[in-house]
């Protein structure tokens, strides 16, 4: 048994593959807004996921997408599985392949978990984030948020402000955006910005102002404090008060730039409350962007293994 | 079927258009009209509809690959746009309207994706042109052209191109790709 294919990372898809994944979630954003918020096209196929980190909006939205397209979703977490009785995650995922889903969606707290897991078994693989490696539905459901608000996402000016380091979300949003020629600007503490960030085609900034001069799209990524071991940060008032995204720095971007955030917010730390809540805000439209671009790739990847890859 | 002779030449599209045009303004008498294309190849057809009937008529598409039979098992149509009706369908006549009709399995999926939308008092169907060939037991209620039994033999295995570009309009008989 063959899968059809595997969504591990934004990394080795073409700008084409992007411009289609996101043109499909145009068609289930349609369907999530129809009195009837389901299609029966995955009728009969089955949605695995396996969450073994913590989350609550990744898990939902992938439950829902396949639950819109009438697929069968079981969704597993580490704190209720054979994983707390020490089976291996060999053992878990062959235990899984033997259910015959035709999905796995798979968090792990390691980097490169998804591919390993994409490597031994004849299932479909979609990466929910691996570590600090790559989130690429989140890349996915920023890219399809901010082209319906900007109309486009060539040649865009993209500032990501904060934790870059701890941060797939924002390897994948660079690694997304570098496709279509935006400026892509990381700023944060130095001891938050990996080394070498540039091999990944962004510019990196000491300063907040400086690089949000100009930048028609800020992302704010959350301060994740349970990964922050260490003296990295003097404190979380400091921080705010020199990487927060707050009326007096975000008047540096232009003036019709919008917000995002993944989500959970630390609100006052690297988003202020008011502008989390204004008008330049679309975290929301993110929330409900994930929805469809989860749809969109369960839609391409739950198909029926003997047909050839994409076509 | 030779190619490049069309099946319908422009005059024979504008016949069979204000054929269907007069059947179903005389065919449906209703106050609460409207008319819904079949991606891709029916919306073409409902907008120039939309145009000659009388009275403000909406016009909406909508997309059946999510509904297909064999969604799952067909490869992902890159083709695949989204829906728009931006009416109200609850208790109205609505009238699909699709270029081709064969199988009926496009139809069949039609209906049940605008069910989603609300419930129509009145479902009624539509086509430029019947070739036959019925899988499902589905019968127009309005056909612009009718396939005789010798073009439908002699096209088997075509796939028909409607073209509704305006000044040029056709169907034409083409090898399937």
């Amino acid at each position: 048994m063959s899968a059809r294919g595997h969504l591990l990372g934004i990394e080795g898809l073409t700008k084409s593959e992007v411009v289609a994944l996101l043109d499909l979630a145009e068609v289930f954003f349609e369907v999530s807004r129809r009195p009837v918020r389901k299609v029966p096209t995955l009728r009969g196929k089955g949605v695995i996921n396996v969450f073994f980190e913590a989350s609550t909006r990744t898990r939902t939205s992938f439950e829902l997408a396949g639950k819109r397209l009438s697929a069968d979703v079981v969704n597993i977490s580490t704190s209720t599985s054979s994983v707390t009785k020490g089976e291996t995650l060999y053992d878990t995922m062959k235990t899984l392949e033997a259910m015959h889903p035709d999905v796995l969606v798979i968090r792990h707290p390691a980097s490169g978990a998804p591919h390993w897991v994409a490597e031994r078994l004849g299932v479909s693989v979609v990466n929910a984030g691996d570590g600090a490696h790559e989130h690429p539905t989140q890349a996915l459901l920023d890219a399809f948020t901010i082209r319906r608000r900007k109309g486009r996402l060539d040649g865009l000016v993209v500032t990501i402000c904060g934790d870059v380091m701890h941060s797939r979300v924002a390897r994948s949003n660079a690694l997304l955006l570098k496709l279509f020629g935006c400026d892509v600007r990381v700023v944060g503490p130095r001891t938050l910005m990996p080394t070498a960030v540039e091999s990944l085609g962004v510019r990196s900034f000491d300063r907040l102002e400086e690089a949000l001069e100009g930048a028609d799209v800020v992302m704010a990524l959350r301060i994740q404090q349970e990964r922050l071991q260490g003296a990295l940060l003097p404190s979380l008032r400091e921080y705010s008060r020199t990487f927060g995204v707050g009326p007096r720095t975000l008047a540096y971007a232009k003036a019709d730039a919008i917000v995002l955030h993944p989500g959970p917010m630390n609100r006052g730390v690297e988003i202020d409350g008011g502008i989390a809540d204004g008008p330049q805000s679309v975290v929301l439209d993110q929330v409900e962007a994930g929805v469809a671009v989860r749809m969109a790739v369960l839609y391409k990847f739950a198909g029926d293994p003997a047909e050839p890859p994409s076509a | 079927m030779s190619q490049g002779k069309p099946l319908l030449d422009r005059d024979g599209v504008a016949l069979a258009l204000s054929a269907l045009t007069t059947a179903i303004s005389t065919g449906v008498a209703s106050d609460r009209l409207a008319l819904v294309g079949v991606r891709r190849g029916g919306v073409p057809i409902a907008a120039r509809l939309g145009r000659s009937l009388p009275g403000n008529v909406p016009v909406g598409a909508i997309e059946i690959a999510l509904y297909r039979d064999d969604a799952a098992t067909a490869l992902p149509d890159p083709k695949i746009g989204p829906s728009q009706i931006t009416f109200d369908v609850e208790g109205r006549d609505v009238v699909l309207v699709d270029d081709v009709l064969q199988t009926g399995r496009t139809i069949r999926a039609a209906i049940d994706g605008l069910l989603d939308y609300g419930r129509p008092r009145r479902i009624w169907l539509a086509v430029f042109v019947d070739r036959g060939g019925r899988e499902l037991p589905i019968a127009p209620d309005f056909v612009g052209h009718r396939m005789g039994p010798e073009v439908i033999e002699a096209t088997r295995g075509t796939r028909l191109v409607v073209d509704m570009t305006e000044g040029t309009e056709s169907v034409t008989a083409e090898p399937r790709k």
